[in-house]
């Protein structure tokens, strides 16, 4: 507990400036001889100096999106913005587009190679992107990451550290090329709860001292609750709702987000979702989400009048914009208090 | 009734470079049909007492103190009885539900395995039982035919608790049952386990490094640290207000939605669990602790009363303790 960060940010997104942004995204795969849709439509903006959270179960396409937004894979359709300008697939552009926005692995153990040195881990990108005075590069981006002083840790190798350190150092690595997004794949799943909280720290004090802007992909809603601004929720390929955290996390509107939030242990009443998650080659007709909705199957849906077309007709793709809202016909006949 | 009891339960495993203690001198009990939780971070000592419980840890752990399972003890235990008691008594539930399942065996034959090795069922019969325990666990009967490869990673560990349910055990250890598993998924086993043991009269034992898991599902709450059991109680009051400044720690690591105080503001531990092998002197928590006191680096503190059916081991809490009572050594 010795490192409580309160930001001195405020939290709403309106007057910052778009930095990075997805528009109407699709990305298909073929998987099995079938077409497999894990982006279906997405449009997201991430502000300079925000932290936007993106949530989801496995499967909901939430990897596939930050991997379009890195340039690492391509879209079917629509297009990812960077600056106001359409991402370019060619080499040289790629390459200077990714010293921008910088991949933060899950997994350290996985992501470092054992057999190189930090030093080496961190200086292989200010190496591919031909940066002078490497030495100093590496050890300000390691004494950034909180690895200090950074020369003790230069000649250390993977092993050596225990899993926070290593998480840091893979950050190191990415902060190296000076980028102003991070794109950070569940960055605290695989370490130990007490260390947890110290990267997360990590990732604010970025954000208020070098004005960084991040995209935190997880299915934890505390992780969430605890670093982000904003937060947009995927089911099956889409954004079903997205808003301030404080909004949307403590006043959900789509019945997804609320019975992701109502199984975190304490929450008064669970809605328990039989099933897994849908295969994203057959994706349901009308609302991706009614063969599983709680409010559908209780009825509400019904009295609401709108349980037709949530069986026939899909809630219209949600805006770029900060503001909450839901991709739900009940929520928003409803208001708020669905 | 205690079902369950651990008397100054050491383990040691020996290694080229010296012997590493992993677990330091535990005394735990458990009622028959309660749920005990054991939190703590990796390195700390929690996988390995789970181990040690059936015996099935490597030949180079040593194992000191006494293990009573109904009485006896299973540290003193022949391998027949032994055998006959995994499963048959206790039964485990690996974490990693997709490496516990052989990769090219039916599900209905690894269910049936654990009933055919201890003579519970003919095969004939067998069938049927394991159309019963996936009935349990919420799976088709028809999933008996499927490969573990053609099941999701829920199912998986459906499958696993299905196993551990075979021989109608009286005591199930389940080691992170729901870690790799997503937010409802998670949700689902941990229902189906809290289910199971509440309809069955099973005792629990649930290992994971989330208290807030742990104090959902478990009656009682013990926490480890450096291979030590720091503090132990009722769940919710652990969780809810922790004596120990480590336990206080783990609770504050994962943040109730909705919570002003941990909004933008993370709360961890600085520095990094201990090396078992170069322990810090006096108390093993005093280099992370936030309010350690000159004594702690020279002070190995026990266990101490800290509030009704509570203990911790802080110095803190030695000295609220009321007068006259005293510590327990480990």
């Amino acid at each position: 507990m010795t490192e409580t960060q309160a930001s001195a940010e405020p939290a709403a997104a309106a007057g910052r400036s778009t930095l990075l942004e997805a528009r109407d995204l699709h990305v298909e795969f073929a998987a099995r001889g079938r077409r497999a849709r894990a982006v279906d439509g997405v449009n997201l903006a991430i502000g300079a100096g925000e932290i936007v959270a993106l949530v989801g179960e496995s499967g909901c396409g939430k990897t596939t999106l930050a991997r379009t937004l890195l340039g690492l894979e391509r879209p079917t359709s629509g297009s990812v913005r960077y600056g106001g300008t359409e991402l370019s697939y060619r080499g040289r552009a790629l390459k200077s587009y990714r010293r921008e926005v910088q991949l933060v692995l899950q997994d350290p153990m996985g992501s470092l190679n054992p057999r190189q040195t930090v030093y080496e881990a961190v200086a292989e990108g200010p190496r591919i992107h031909g940066l002078p005075d490497e030495k100093e590069v590496v050890a300000s981006a390691l004494a950034r990451a909180g690895l200090r002083p950074p020369e003790r840790f230069f000649l250390r190798y993977p092993h050596e550290l225990s899993g926070g350190q290593r998480q840091r150092v893979v950050i190191a690595g990415a902060l190296a090329l000076d980028p102003k997004v991070l794109v950070a794949d569940e960055p605290v799943a695989s370490l130990d709860a007490s260390v947890r909280g110290e990267i997360l720290a990590l990732l604010l004090r970025l954000r208020d001292e070098l004005g960084l802007s991040a995209l935190v992909v997880t299915h934890d809603l505390g992780l969430a609750w605890n670093i982000a601004d904003r937060v947009a929720v995927m089911y099956l390929g889409r954004i079903v709702e997205s808003g301030p955290v404080e909004q949307v996390l403590t006043a959900p509107r789509h019945p997804y987000t609320q019975a992701l939030l109502s199984v975190l242990p304490e929450s008064p009443e669970r809605v328990v979702l039989t099933g897994e998650p849908p295969d994203p080659t057959r994706i349901p007709g009308g609302c991706r989400f009614h063969a599983r909705c709680q409010v559908l199957a209780s009825g509400r849906a019904a009295e609401a009048g709108v349980d037709g077309r949530c069986r026939s007709e899909s809630p219209a793709v949600l805006p770029a914009v900060p503001a909450a809202q839901a991709a739900c016909h009940f929520a928003q006949v409803a208001g708020t208090d669905a | 009734m205690t079902y369950l009891e651990l008397d100054d339960v050491s383990v040691t495993y020996r290694i080229a470079s010296g012997e590493v203690p992993a677990v330091r001198g535990v005394s735990l009990t458990l009622d028959a049909g309660a749920a005990l939780g054991v939190a703590g971070e990796s390195g700390s000592g929690k996988s390995t007492l789970a181990m040690a419980l059936l015996r099935l840890l490597p030949r180079s752990a040593g194992v000191g103190g006494r293990i009573l399972l109904d009485g006896e003890d299973v540290l003193t235990m022949k391998w027949g009885r032994l055998r006959a008691v995994r499963w048959a008594e206790a039964s485990i539930v690996f974490q990693g539900a997709q490496h516990g399942l052989n990769p090219v065996r039916r599900i209905g034959d690894q269910i049936a395995e654990p009933l055919l090795v201890h003579g519970l069922a003919r095969p004939e019969q067998a069938r049927g039982r394991v159309a019963e325990l996936l009935e349990q666990v919420g799976l088709p009967t028809w999933r008996a035919r499927s490969y573990p490869h053609e099941l999701s990673g829920g199912q998986r560990q459906r499958v696993m608790i299905a196993m551990a349910l075979a021989c109608s055990p009286r005591l199930i250890i389940a080691d992170e049952p729901t870690t790799a598993l997503d937010v409802m998924v998670q949700a689902q086993v941990l229902t189906l386990i809290k289910q199971l043991v509440a309809d069955n009269g099973i005792s629990l034992i649930m290992i994971s490094h989330d208290l807030s898991v742990l104090a959902d599902v478990c009656d009682q709450l013990a926490v480890m640290y450096a291979g030590r059991l720091v503090e132990h109680g009722p769940a919710r009051d652990v969780f809810h207000d922790a004596r120990h400044p480590y336990s206080q720690a783990l609770a504050a690591a994962f943040p109730t939605v909705g919570d002003p105080a941990s909004r933008l503001a993370p709360r961890g531990l600085g520095g990094d669990p201990p090396d078992p092998m170069r322990l810090p002197t006096g108390c093993s928590f005093h280099p992370r602790c936030p309010v350690a006191l000159e004594e702690c680096p020279t002070l190995d503190v026990e266990l101490w009363p800290a509030g009704p059916g509570r203990r911790a081991a802080c110095v803190h809490v030695r000295e609220q303790a009321p007068a006259g009572t005293k510590g327990e050594t480990s």
